[in-house]
């Protein structure tokens, strides 16, 4: 008789995905979907809160008021993304306190992009053209993942993300139409960010080891290898159009395959990144730690007050 | 007149573009999510009460200098923000108290400068009053919980509270400038807020179960000019890029 009602749970869970109706959090659904989803979602929120550490490295010092507006702005709604991410993430059961203690400890992942550092204000450019761009190209097919919550997180998200590429291009725009001292600092930053944007899509389709059950499942619209083809695609005229030059000597239009071939990607250094020996994990993990750590008081001081007015309350 | 104009309008915007800076460090280090977005939220309104400020200043000014050239390529004695504001964030009780101070005299400044016979200050005093009620119940509703919150809050706050107490009062500093705009109806008569400062004060303090410090010694030098030994190092970090290229688009 169990075992009858799994089946029929399970059946209906891929009747809802069949038909792309959203799975919501009361809805059953197995627990690989849910501990994927976890993972996922989790991952995505710790990048948004790490991914502040790197551009909030140049807000004092952004090179006018507009730009410290604008950079401000960026690096608050990234934290905005973070809080409504382990939202979703927590109407799955899994708490965000958990979750970022996973993450000090190196249990839980977040992109690896944001462990390089951001050495001149033209990372500013590049982060936000290539980085968002990437995230972009990974977050557009998640506003229709099929769990309710986060789908309808991506989109309010999404919508904040092209702003954030949009004004990343427009500082290698003004950037390339500036001096040659500028000229270089953009072409030096594309030059960094290049390779390691393209390996924020994750590992080749071969060699992904969730990527097919996530499709299965609605929950990725596209392989990874997909959406690093569709962001070189993209990507191209684009450095083309202000003068950049792509660090890619194999880059080159496949009119047979409607596509850009380009070269390898140095999977080493992709691995040893994610496993923790990037330029500025340590440093990421640690400043994080310390905001933690610091802020125990403060929390703490929230809680206690917060119990004593409902006491007052109460009594 | 004019040069009045300029130092007094001055005067306001540094006190913004500095304290917005000085927030701004908190970016992705703040105690919870919440607080990094609050953070940054007012930093954010800060930077653009400054800008506003500042395009107004270099109106008025009208020797052909921008905003950007105000706010970036001014030497230290040529800033004009209270020494409270420049005060280095320490932690976030210290950053909490130096905020709340301000917003507690920024409020009824706003509220009485919306009525100035100056439009454009006016104008922008109108729109930052807004956005300084939120400031003020942000950081009123924490020095509250942490006031009566833990032992470990109340200490922390009340240290805050002595180490920054000193700068408050040159908030309500005048000279000669203001003397000459309040008898044309542009600067407010500081002594006039005076009262609904110390209201506001009070009446934080007691939900909070603190108390102002014993000693009534004061600090001030900043509106003249006369800064922290803090206040290099932050110029020195905003104006980097300005320095570094000169005359460059950004």
């Amino acid at each position: 008789m169990k075992e009858q009602n799994l089946a029929d749970l399970e059946a209906s869970f891929n009747e809802k995905l069949k038909q792309d109706i959203r799975i919501e959090p009361k809805d059953w659904m197995p627990d690989a979907y849910r501990k994927t989803l976890i993972r996922q979602i989790s991952q995505h929120a710790h990048s948004e809160i790490v991914g502040m550490l790197p551009e909030g490295n140049w807000i004092t010092r952004a090179p006018n008021l507009r730009r410290k507006a604008v950079l401000l702005a960026k690096v608050q709604d990234e934290a905005g993304h973070g809080q409504y991410l382990y939202s979703a993430m927590e109407t799955l059961g899994f708490s965000r306190e958990q979750s970022i203690d996973d993450m000090h400890t190196g249990k839980a992942k977040y992109s690896s992009i944001f462990n390089y550092p951001t050495l001149t204000w033209a990372d500013m450019g590049a982060v936000g053209w290539l980085v968002d761009g990437a995230a972009i190209m990974n977050q557009v097919p998640l506003c229709r993942t099929s769990y309710g919550p986060y789908a309808r997180a991506m989109v309010r998200i999404c919508k904040e993300e092209s702003f954030h590429q949009r004004q990343g291009y427009e500082i290698m725009c003004t950037l390339m139409k500036g001096s040659e001292e500028q000229k270089a600092m953009a072409q030096d930053a594309l030059n960094r960010f290049w390779w390691p944007a393209l390996m924020m899509f994750g590992p080749s389709d071969a060699e992904s080891t969730h990527t097919q059950q996530s499709i299965d499942w609605k929950i990725k619209r596209h392989t990874n290898d997909e959406l690093r083809q569709m962001f070189v695609d993209a990507s191209v005229p684009q450095a083309e159009l202000i003068g950049l030059t792509l660090p890619d000597k194999d880059l080159k239009w496949n009119e047979e395959r409607g596509h850009y071939d380009f070269g390898a990607i140095d999977w080493e250094e992709f691995k040893q990144v994610v496993s923790g020996n990037g330029p500025c994990n340590a440093e990421r993990i640690a400043t994080r730690l310390k905001a933690k750590e610091d802020g125990l008081w403060v929390r703490e001081a929230a809680m206690a007050h917060a119990e004593k007015k409902k006491a007052k309350k109460a009594s | 007149m004019k040069n009045n104009l300029f130092t007094y309008t001055l005067r306001i915007a540094d006190d913004s573009l500095i304290l917005g800076q000085r927030l701004s460090e908190w970016c992705g280090h703040g105690p919870i999510i919440e607080e990094d977005i609050a953070l940054s939220n007012i930093a954010l309104d800060l930077i653009g009460q400054a800008t506003n400020l500042l395009e107004y200043a270099a109106q008025v000014e009208d020797k052909g200098r921008t905003a950007d050239d105000l706010a970036f390529l001014r030497f230290e004695h040529q800033y004009l923000n209270t020494q409270l504001i420049e005060q280095k964030n320490g932690d976030f009780a210290v950053t909490i108290v130096r905020q709340w101070i301000f917003d507690t005299f920024r409020l009824p400044f706003y509220e009485a400068l919306q009525h100035s016979a100056d439009k454009q200050l006016a104008a922008i005093a109108e729109k930052s009053l807004k956005e300084t009620k939120y400031h003020w119940k942000h950081s009123s509703e924490w020095i509250i919980r942490m006031g009566d919150g833990t032992e470990e809050s109340n200490k922390r706050v009340n240290d805050a509270l002595i180490l920054l107490w000193k700068f408050s009062d040159e908030l309500f500093y005048m000279d000669d400038v203001d003397q000459a705009l309040i008898s044309q109806g542009i600067a407010i008569d500081l002594e006039t807020l005076r009262p609904a400062f110390n209201e506001r004060i009070q009446f934080v303090l007691q939900e909070a179960t603190l108390q102002l410090p014993d000693s009534k010694w004061k600090l001030s030098g900043g509106r003249q000019g006369r800064h922290t030994e803090h206040f290099g190092h932050l110029i020195a970090e905003m104006q980097y890029m300005q320095r570094a290229y000169p005359n460059m688009e950004w």
